[in-house]
């Protein structure tokens, strides 16, 4: 009859628990479908050169493909920081997500290449094939040509020590981090 | 009061037609049957809480394109939503499969009940095995003197 009493606070308790669990989680960051998969094959032009590739333009690896386009703003933001990213040697391979080529070439003239090469994705297809649901959205690809991993909006320096440093551990040192701010969008 | 009455009405309806206005050209009206029920029930990835029927975001109109010629194609819904599922996820459908995260989801309304008939079976059970006391005899003479004394 003793235990009975307390059946109401355990229940808060186990209420609260799970209540309190559920602040820490973010229901924006959604699991990526394709982790431990190739990377979707496809056919496309690069967009500096106009040439014809295919995923096996994605290499050396392991190396990182960004998802990007002029139109988003946190692309801005992140841009400086994949610039020291292939400053230090890590292989980029942009993705320029429905975008128009002209501003793009445009912006990289501009702003400087990180990229090794760029997908021009005009209509969104390869993006679709490989879950992207918004831009900025960085992926590793490891050696064996599998998406390893996936992070949604902009990639910095603390991010990139957490998430991403493992595939990279000869490029991982940075001499001087780089700040970079603001969100996904 | 008629014209009041038109107005609720009205207001009430409002809600129940805001989706996206799109046109699509189906070729059969089964085709057409099966988009609507498809885009309510895909979720859209970017703007959570909504399905890609109504979403404004491109991401949904993006799959909204690719619901209709995978329809005009003449895939299956297990097939589309299988190819929605390959590259967003369990997230993308409403109506998520059964696996190992969603079978609490699933499970939960047969467990509440359960539960529920578990603790209503304990409940009469208490109740009925509390024991009937027995009046000493002064209680008992207590009693029927005040029956006898009350005013009726």
């Amino acid at each position: 009859m003793r235990a009975k009493r307390f059946l109401p606070l355990a229940a808060f308790g186990l209420l609260a628990g799970l209540l309190y669990k559920g602040l820490s989680i973010d229901p924006t960051e959604l699991p990526a479908a394709r982790l431990g998969q190739p990377f979707p094959a496809f056919s496309q032009t690069e967009l500096k050169s106009g040439a014809a590739i295919s995923e096996q333009a994605l290499s050396p690896r392991p190396a990182l493909v960004n998802v990007w386009a002029t139109w988003c703003y946190s692309c801005r933001v992140e841009h400086p920081y994949l610039l020291a990213l292939a400053e230090r040697g890590i292989p980029i391979y942009g993705l320029n997500y429905k975008d128009d080529s002209a501003k793009a070439v445009q912006w990289l003239e501009q702003l400087g290449d990180p990229y090794r090469l760029n997908i021009v994705d005009t209509q969104g297809t390869v993006g679709l094939d490989l879950g992207v649901y918004g831009a900025p959205e960085t992926y590793v690809i490891g050696e064996d040509g599998r998406i390893a991993h996936r992070h949604v909006g902009v990639l910095d320096e603390a991010v990139f020590r957490r998430d991403f440093a493992r595939w990279f551990p000869t490029q991982g040192a940075s001499e001087g981090a780089v700040v970079t701010q603001g969100g996904n969008g | 009061m008629k014209h009041v009455l038109a107005t609720l009405v009205c207001l009430a309806t409002v809600g129940l037609c805001h989706a996206v206005i799109e046109t699509y050209e189906f070729t059969s009206p089964e085709l057409e049957a099966r988009y609507h029920s498809l885009s309510q029930e895909l979720r859209c990835p970017k703007c959570q809480n909504q399905n890609i029927a109504d979403s404004n975001a491109p991401i949904a109109r993006d799959l909204r394109v690719v619901l209709y010629e995978q329809l005009e194609a003449g895939a299956t819904d297990d097939e589309i939503l299988d190819f929605m599922v390959a590259r967003y996820g369990e997230f993308v459908r409403y109506r998520p499969g059964v696996d190992q995260n969603t079978a609490l989801l699933w499970g939960a309304p047969a467990i509440l009940l359960i539960l529920g008939a578990i603790g209503l079976a304990w409940h009469f059970r208490q109740r009925s095995a509390q024991p009937v006391t027995q009046l000493t005899a002064t209680e008992q003479a207590e009693l029927d003197r005040l029956l006898r004394d009350s005013p009726s």
